[in-house]
């Protein structure tokens, strides 16, 4: 029988990779994750204890998927603290995806948001010409830096990291680097996922200018098809209309960078 | 000439008959401006409570293999007084105002936060089957339904509808105890209480264990409970459940239906579902002849 997406797809972890002190990469198999778009999610049931909205990662075993997580509240500990041999519910994907642009492009992750930047460089040409920013706090919370410079092998290529307090790689936001590189180079793509603030000053520097720049956004999710509302930013739904958006999109959205929903729907400023 | 999609629920008067059915997609007006304009006749918002609720933990919502959801999103909302601020500045939409409470008293403020709003209607959430202390155990406890309608009527001149559902207390019977307490117009039905249990882990998926079943599954008995209740009262009546197609929705007119509601639809074909059956009903209206709603309202009794 063909699979239903909106029902629950039980797998088991196969592998636990520790990336940082309170980051986690969980490896399953399951051939319809392995091959999904940069930008879209599954909806991931740690079984008595919650179901979380989790970007895709990326596993170089083929028929593999992961998911990337960080330990935070009761919901995202529980699904870092599954062991190997433990099983997790998947269902999805769900969501667009980044718009692939071809020519010089520049990356900007941070955090978490690194996930979709790293299934991101899986689609680029060998002929693009790639910039990656990596921001995190502090050199502790440094990940993926590694990984994205396997993965652009064949490009040209810059991966850069810059730390909030300076104690690894550039020192300062990396929106300033962001700044910095759109006022240097006209770059044909531009695509960002992290924290929202960060996501906000990203897309205002390069749609100032007129480059073509896509956020994935986040936001509370409960259904993830769109039927519970929880995910509204504006008129937009991020699980059914996202999570990708434009620039063009995100500068008439009066919630983006400013708002986002508690869990019972309250307005609440960044 | 053209057919019309104008219908009259009692007082209620509304451009086209589909409507959103309440806890889908409500908790932002420029959500309510995009479906009005993407072609739902009213909007109902979440139920509304005198205070903001978080909800269950997820998951709260489970898609059912063969078709259907069961949902226990546990009613989360921002709260009367949060939600009447936000829907302040509404203009064009026609919101129908879902709340829900435990005691008359809940019902009389909530409705006092609405009072420079602009609201078609309230509906009273009497069917919820999955928050204890609320919604079907409201409406299984006649006396508590009779007080209750009767506040919120002494309290505005808006109409009210009452929004009935499977419960342990027939459903006929609190319609008719919501008729003689002075109410407008019924909503049926709400979701149907139920459960799923995932086979490899052993477990119950809801965190809340039980949840609403909604969709397609439970049309055929929302469509009897509409059929019985227009056939025992003379009162009007929005249908709700399961309705995805513009057949769907010619079903529920012909059992007596003046107004329809959907959500779990919207999972399953997104937002242009409104459109579409509003497109449907007017091909059906053509071919068979009928210039208005009305015409059709009830006539599967005649035969
Ligand atoms: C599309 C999408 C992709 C994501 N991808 C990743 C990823 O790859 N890795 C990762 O670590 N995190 C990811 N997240 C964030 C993740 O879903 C949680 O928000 C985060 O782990 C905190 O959850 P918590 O329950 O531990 O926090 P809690 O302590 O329960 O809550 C703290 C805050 O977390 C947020 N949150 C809690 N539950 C949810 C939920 N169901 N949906 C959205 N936000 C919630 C809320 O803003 C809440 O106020 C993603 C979120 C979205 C929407
Ligand atoms: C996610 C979800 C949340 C709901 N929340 C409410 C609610 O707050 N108040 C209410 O009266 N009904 C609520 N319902 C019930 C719907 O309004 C509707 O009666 C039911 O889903 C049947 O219609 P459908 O089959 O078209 O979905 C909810 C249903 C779903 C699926
Ligand atoms: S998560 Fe429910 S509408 Fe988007």
């Amino acid at each position: 029988m063909q699979r239903n997406h909106n029902h629950p797809t039980i797998v088991t972890i196969e592998k636990v990779i520790d990336e940082t002190p309170t980051v986690r990469t969980l490896v399953f198999s399951d051939e319809i994750m392995s091959d999904v778009l940069p930008g879209q999610f599954a909806m991931v049931w740690i079984p008595g204890i919650n179901e979380l909205p989790m970007s895709v990662m990326i596993s170089k075993d083929s028929g593999k998927a992961a998911f990337t997580v960080r330990k935070h509240g009761p919901a995202s500990t529980g699904l870092f603290n599954i062991k190997k041999g433990e099983q997790i519910g998947i269902r999805g994907p769900y969501g667009n995806s980044f718009d692939l642009k071809e020519g010089r492009l520049l990356l900007v992750g941070g955090g978490t948001g690194l996930v979709p930047m790293m299934r991101l460089l899986t689609f680029v040409k060998p002929t693009d010409d790639v910039t990656v920013l990596i921001g995190a706090k502090t050199k502790d919370e440094v990940f993926f830096e590694k990984l994205a410079n396997e993965l652009l092998e064949k490009n040209p290529h810059k991966v850069i990291v810059s730390t909030d307090d300076g104690s690894y790689g550039e020192k300062g936001f990396v929106t300033d680097l962001v700044e910095k590189l759109v006022n240097e180079t006209k770059f044909d793509g531009i695509y960002t996922c992290g924290p929202e603030v960060m996501m906000y000053k990203t897309v205002q520097s390069a749609h100032s200018r007129g480059l073509f720049v896509q956020a994935s956004l986040e936001r509370m999710m409960k259904c993830g098809v769109g039927i519970c509302g929880s995910c509204c930013v504006g008129e937009d739904l991020v699980c059914r209309d996202g999570t990708v958006f434009d620039g063009e999109h995100l500068s008439k959205n009066k919630e983006f960078g400013y708002f986002h929903r508690n869990k019972a729907g309250i307005l609440e400023n960044y | 000439m053209e057919p019309s999609l104008e219908t009259s629920i009692g007082q209620i008067h509304l451009k086209r008959p589909v409507m959103l059915a309440s806890g889908i997609l409500g908790i932002s007006l420029d959500v309510f401006n995009r479906l009005y304009r993407s072609g739902a006749g009213a909007v109902v918002t979440k139920s509304l409570s005198t205070e903001p609720w978080e909800g269950y933990p997820n998951p709260t919502i489970f898609s059912v293999k063969g078709g259907g959801w069961i949902n226990a999103v546990g009613l989360s909302n921002p709260g009367a007084p949060n939600f009447a601020k936000m829907i302040e500045p509404n203009k064009d939409v026609p919101i129908i105002v879902s709340l829900v409470g435990s005691i008359p008293g809940d019902f009389e403020m909530m409705v006092k936060q609405f009072e420079n709003c602009k609201v078609t209607a309230y509906e009273l959430n009497l069917s919820c089957p999955h928050v204890a202390k609320v919604g079907l155990e409201v409406g299984d406890d006649p006396e508590l339904v009779k007080k209750i309608v009767t506040a919120v009527k002494n309290t505005t001149n808006v109409p009210v509808i009452a929004k009935v559902g499977l419960g342990t207390t027939h459903y006929l019977e609190t319609v008719g105890t919501a008729i003689e307490s002075g109410i407008d117009a019924i909503t049926a039905i709400n979701t149907v209480r139920a459960m799923a249990i995932d086979t490899e882990t052993q477990r119950p998926i809801l965190s809340n264990k039980f949840g609403g079943l909604s969709g397609t599954p439970i049309k055929p008995i929302a469509l009897r409970c509409v059929y019985e209740i227009s056939s025992k009262y003379d009162i009007p009546i929005i249908g709700c459940g399961g309705i995805s197609t513009w057949e769907d929705a010619i079903e529920f007119f012909l059992a007596g239906a003046s107004g329809i509601q959907l959500g779990s639809a919207i999972g399953d074909n997104w937002i242009q579902v409104f459109d579409e059956i509003n497109d449907g009903i007017i091909q059906y209206m053509k071919r068979k002849e009928f210039s208005t709603i009305k015409e059709m309202v009830g006539l599967a009794k005649k035969s």
